[in-house]
Order: C-alpha cells, then sequence, then structure tokens
C-alpha cells in the first residue's frame, strides 16, 4: 500500500451493481501505522480510496474553520474500501486515525456504523489505549485484532486481554493484515460478535 | 511497521474549500452521510451556472449509484465539501439516493446475518 495508490490519478469509478439498495458500515481503528491501509486494501473490491480532510488540531467542527485563516489546520487521510455482499447489498470499510484531536472525524466516521474492528499491535500495546477510550466514548461494539507484521512478536491472549482491560465477551483474534483470509476472518468474528450482542 | 500513506499530516489550506462551498455552513454527517448512496436522477440537464466542481460531481454520479465517500474520493473534495454540493443537487432534484442508512443501534438481525453470510460467500 505505498503513497502512490492514492496519487492524483485516481482509478476510475467503479458503480455498483444496479440492484444494490443497502449500504453499511464498519469502521477500521487503530494507532498511526497499524495496518489499517492495508487491511482495507485486503478485502475491498475496489482499489482503496482516500480523501483528505481537514480540521484544526484542536478538533473544532470543519463548519467553524473556512474563512478563519489564523488557526493551525491540518488533513488526515481518510482511507476507505467496498465490499458487495449482495446483489442488494454493499458493506464500506472506513479507515479511521485514533488521534482524540480527531475527533470531529469521528462523528462523521460512526454515525451509522455497524461496528469498529480494533486493529492492535502487541509490541504497541500502550499506543491502543486512547484508540480504545474513543472506540467506547462513540459507544461501538468492537473486536480486537492483533496484527503483527513481525512474527517474532510473541504474545499471549491473556496479556492483550490484560492490558487493554477488555470486558471477557469482548472477541480478540489474530490477524495478518496483508491476508484476505485472515482478514475476512476477523471481520466475521466482529459480525459474529455484533449477532450476540443483539441477543 | 509504519507505513507512510497512512495517516499522513498535511498542511490543508481551507481557501478552496471556502470558495466551493460559498462559505456555507457545512452539512452535518446525519445530513448525507459517507455511506449514502447516490446517482443522477434520469433526464436532468446540468444548471447552466454550475461550478467545475459541481460538473465532476455530475459526470461521476451520472454512471450509476456509488457512495458519497466515492464520490468525494474520485473528485479529491473533503467528505463535508462533497456532502455539501450533493446535498444542493438532492434539493433541486437532481440526485436520487437510496433510503439513508439506518443508525447502527437500528440495524437489524437480519441485516447483520446477511452482512456474515455475505463475507462466508466471498471469503470462505
Amino acid at each position: 500500500m505505498d503513497s502512490t495508490r492514492f496519487s492524483a490519478d485516481r482509478p476510475a469509478a467503479t458503480y455498483l451493481p444496479a440492484g444494490v439498495r443497502r449500504a453499511v458500515k464498519i469502521v477500521v481503528v487503530g494507532h498511526f501505522g497499524v495496518g489499517k491501509t492495508t487491511y482495507i486494501g485486503s478485502l475491498s473490491e475496489i482499489e482503496p480510496l482516500r480523501t483528505e480532510e481537514r480540521m484544526t488540531a484542536a478538533s473544532a467542527p470543519v463548519d467553524d474553520l473556512v474563512g478563519a485563516g489564523a488557526k493551525e489546520t491540518t488533513t488526515v487521510a481518510l482511507d476507505f474500501g467496498r465490499i458487495t455482499l449482495s446483489e442488494e447489498l454493499v458493506l464500506y470499510l472506513f479507515g479511521t486515525p485514533g488521534q482524540q484531536r480527531f475527533v470531529q472525524l469521528w462523528e462523521d466516521m460512526t454515525v451509522g456504523a455497524l461496528g469498529a474492528l480494533l486493529l492492535v499491535d502487541p509490541a504497541r500495546l500502550e499506543s491502543t489505549f486512547p484508540v480504545i477510550d474513543l472506540v467506547e466514548s462513540f459507544g461501538l461494539e468492537y473486536a480486537v485484532a492483533v496484527n503483527s507484521f513481525d512474527p517474532s512478536v510473541r504474545y499471549e491472549e491473556s496479556e492483550i486481554r490484560e492490558a487493554l482491560d477488555l470486558l471477557p465477551d469482548t472477541p480478540v483474534v489474530h490477524c495478518d493484515a496483508r491476508d484476505v483470509a485472515s482478514s475476512a476472518e476477523a471481520l466475521k468474528e466482529l459480525v459474529r460478535h455484533l449477532l450476540t450482542r443483539k441477543g | 511497521m509504519t507505513r507512510p500513506s497512512e495517516d499522513d499530516l498535511v498542511t490543508g489550506d481551507f481557501v478552496r474549500s471556502y470558495v466551493i462551498t460559498g462559505g456555507r455552513r457545512l452539512p452535518s454527517p446525519t445530513d448525507l452521510s459517507l455511506h449514502t448512496l447516490v446517482t443522477l436522477a434520469p433526464d436532468r440537464e446540468l444548471p447552466r451556472q454550475a461550478s467545475p466542481e459541481v460538473r465532476a460531481i455530475w459526470d461521476i454520479c451520472g454512471g450509476g449509484y456509488l457512495s458519497v465517500a466515492e464520490v468525494a474520493a474520485h473528485l479529491g473534495l473533503p467528505t463535508a465539501v462533497a456532502r455539501l454540493l450533493l446535498t444542493d443537487l438532492a434539493e433541486q432534484g437532481h440526485l436520487l439516493r437510496r433510503a439513508a442508512p439506518p443508525a447502527a443501534q437500528a440495524v437489524d438481525r437480519g441485516t447483520l446475518e446477511e452482512v456474515l453470510h455475505g463475507l462466508h460467500t466471498l471469503f470462505g
């Protein structure tokens, strides 16, 4: 997933099949560099797309910014992909940066989301704390996918559960974000969890 | 592993967005969410005073349904700006949209089962 994938010559639009009537959304969250973009690229049927969202570092609403030149502004990349699940249902995966200062973006991202898949790097568990806080403060159901690019990093599920202070029924699965089957399994685990929560 | 393409931070420039939207208040996420599906209504004519951005939206939405986020990404617009322009077109009757997606709390079991079934079918 190098940056040229998101360069100015964007891929041509691939339209949805005419029968698709409904769209659902799952957000893929995690700290910087944990593999969100890679994960989305593994599962998306279209070339992953990117928009650039502008906001103040102080995370004021975007609409307060227009014309306010003195404030410090940043652009944060929002990557997403698409999976047409049936003749009439499509799923979008949105990669959402985990920083607290992008809380406005989180409001946009999480409206109507089915749930969140939280990608975790076992070597950087402490970087996940603020992301979990955000997920919980937005009331999102979630599953944890432990994504390790480095097979030498060993971890026990119990260590992850304890470090992240997870509820007993929160799923924790291993996931290689580069691998389609592994990435799909993590997503299925999340959806099974959402079904359980529906009772 | 740090990937340079992820979560990039660059300095933003608001002038362009300001001009495109005429400095109007941007819509709230519930007005037209990122995964709302939109397409151009049949037999509509492009307004003569249409801006380049509206023309671009007109072109891309003419081919079938896409999500609001896809329209924004293909045109290189921030999603809030794309949403505003799409909302205008919808209010003028130029745009069709699929029923707004339900809030997550309102998603029924059946939809979740469809998602799971679809994932099984596609990925095993």
